[in-house]
């Protein structure tokens, strides 16, 4: 059957949305898919529109850009107000309410809204883990990759001596995921 | 298996160190950064060097002084980088000092987008530099590209003695996806060729049957003289027209002689196809993906990506536009390749571009409706 997922990690230069990117494509290899990840932000090293696209098939990824995400994470206004109004009913999306305050502009079914910045902040003590308690949401909720997948990329693709710290961050998005997802379903 | 997810500015670097590659000289500039970066970290644990120059002039001049020691190199570099890199590129050709010279692509003219894809340095590739002059480019389509012909790059530099342009763009220099590094580990690596005469009886630009001129690494007993002037067999400068007149004609042939061995291009779906898209670099994806929807909707549309854009495969083409209602040509650019698309289909049928100049790739359904136009 053909598969494929469109994954738009939106918000702002720094947050280290490219690296979630390249975390979630290296764990879609594992479990034995195909992706592609790219990217693109403006010339700043911090601050400015960034987003990271992830494409995840069954099948031979040919063009790598996304036209329409069937799964959005958005982790600043601007992003969410810019990506929101590609989102089809059937889509989902996953918003940082610590960043993102205005919402209801898109008309997705199925949105999660889950104070990524601040779990962040609270579990590790460095909002710099955001970008992986995302991660944890987003694998949580959709279940896009196994999580022995997404743990194992995690851990190849971080500095070393940060291992415990990250682990927090996915285990603590994974969890808010599941139980947003539990609570929605019931 | 043995995969890895790894961006195409990361798998190109990689394949220069499989290739033998063991001097880097540049000077970083967005989107070609991660070339140097990955040659930074890892040419010194394998005997290699990597110096950052004060800038793309001097990087270009630092890589022909390494090659003439006999050293496999490799510069990276982006739009204003390759526009200072073009004297000292003539240079590389007229003395027949074999170098790759890695261009990913970005937005211009001038500084124009640093961190957006184009294609625009397609002509520039060929026209950079002044003077007729050969120069072997090579388009990669992927990360796993990006690796092989790189291999490849490196290769035809040393077996022709000749700059090679790997021409890519922004969105596969910045791409990530896997690689099966089981697939590439035995890839075929060639090595330039040494005299097999004493330092006494050396010539070093008379070159023998194929053209070709065997420069010995610099510091090994063979002396020779190296100039940017048009020179005689001994590598001293002449005006005499016979002698310059015959110089120049073998440079040219050493490649136009060549072509089968240099030209490379993937084709699909071309028997029986109505339309023909011919693409290149990221271009040829989004062309790909179009191609797989015309064919669900029975459509006969076929590819033809050139892999070896200069010398362009104009016998190929020539022979598509013989049988097609069109060719269309998407890039991202105003129509460069194009221009030589419809010198080599010579009339023989319509080619339309699809072009994209505003920093963003062509989308599949672009060309869709541009093939639904003609059909």
């Amino acid at each position: 059957m053909f598969e494929k997922w469109d994954i738009r990690l939106s918000g702002t230069g720094g947050q280290g949305l490219i690296l979630g990117g390249i975390i979630l494509a290296s764990a879609a290899v594992k479990d034995g898919f195909n992706a592609v990840q790219s990217q693109s932000y403006g010339p700043e090293a911090r601050g400015g529109a960034s987003k990271a696209e992830v494409i995840i098939s069954n099948q031979e990824i040919f063009y790598p850009k996304i036209a329409n995400a069937n799964t959005l994470l958005a982790m600043s206004q601007q992003a969410y107000d810019k990506y929101c109004v590609d989102i089809t009913e059937d889509a989902t999306i996953i918003i940082d309410s610590t960043l993102v305050k205005n919402i209801g502009a898109d008309k997705a079914k199925k949105r999660f809204i889950i104070p990524i910045t601040e779990l962040a902040k609270k579990e590790t003590g460095r909002e710099m883990t955001a970008n992986i308690v995302a991660l944890g949401a987003i694998v949580g909720i959709t279940k896009v990759v196994s999580e022995e997948a997404i743990k194992e990329a995690v851990l190849e693709r971080i500095p070393a001596g940060t291992e415990e710290m990250n682990m927090k961050a996915l285990n603590a998005g994974m969890k808010a995921g599941q139980e947003l997802l539990q609570t929605m379903a019931s | 298996m043995n995969k890895k997810v790894m961006q195409g500015n990361e798998a190109c670097a990689h394949g220069a160190l499989a290739a033998g590659v063991r001097f880097f000289g540049g000077y970083p500039i967005t989107p070609s950064t991660e070339v140097a970066e990955v040659m930074a970290k890892e040419l010194p644990k394998v005997g290699g060097k990597f110096i950052q120059m004060e800038d793309e002039i001097a990087s270009m001049a630092a890589v022909i002084g390494a090659s003439l020691t006999g050293k496999k190199v490799l510069t990276a570099t982006s739009g204003p980088g390759f526009s200072l890199k073009q004297e000292n590129l003539g240079y590389a050709c007229l003395t027949e000092v074999p170098c790759v010279v890695v261009n990913v692509q970005r937005g211009g003219p001038s500084t124009g987008l640093p961190t957006s894809p184009a294609q625009s340095d397609v002509m520039q590739a060929k026209w950079g530099t002044h003077g007729d002059h050969p120069i072997i480019v090579i388009s990669p389509s992927t990360v796993k590209e990006c690796y092989t012909l790189t291999v490849r790059a490196v290769n035809l530099a040393e077996k022709y003695m000749t700059p090679v342009v790997f021409l890519m763009d922004e969105v596969i220099g910045h791409l990530r996806e896997p690689i099966d590094f089981d697939e590439v580990k035995d890839l075929e690596v060639v090595d330039r060729k040494k005299p097999d005469v004493s330092p006494e009886e050396y010539v070093s630009y008379a070159a023998g049957e194929d053209g070709i001129p065997v420069l010995a690494p610099f510091g090994t007993g063979y002396r020779y003289h190296v100039t940017g002037l048009t020179h005689d067999e001994q590598g001293f400068s002449t005006m005499a027209p016979p002698v310059v007149a015959r110089m120049n004609q073998r440079l040219m042939d050493k490649i136009d002689n060549n072509l089968d061995d240099i030209i490379t291009f993937e084709s699909e779906n071309l028997e029986d196809a109505d339309v023909v898209l011919v693409a290149y670099g990221s271009s040829a994806r989004s062309a790909k993906e179009a191609m797989r929807w015309l064919n669900a909707a029975d459509q006969n549309v076929g590819l033809f990506r050139p892999i070896t854009i200069w010398p362009f495969p104009e016998k190929e083409i020539r022979k598509i536009a013989g049988n097609v209602k069109a060719i269309v040509v998407p890039e991202m650019n105003m129509g460069q390749l194009k221009l030589e698309i419809e010198r080599a289909a010579a009339g023989l049928t319509k080619v339309i571009g699809v072009n994209k100049v505003d920093g963003e790739p062509i989308t599949p359904e672009e060309i869709i409706n541009a093939v639904k136009g003609v059909l």
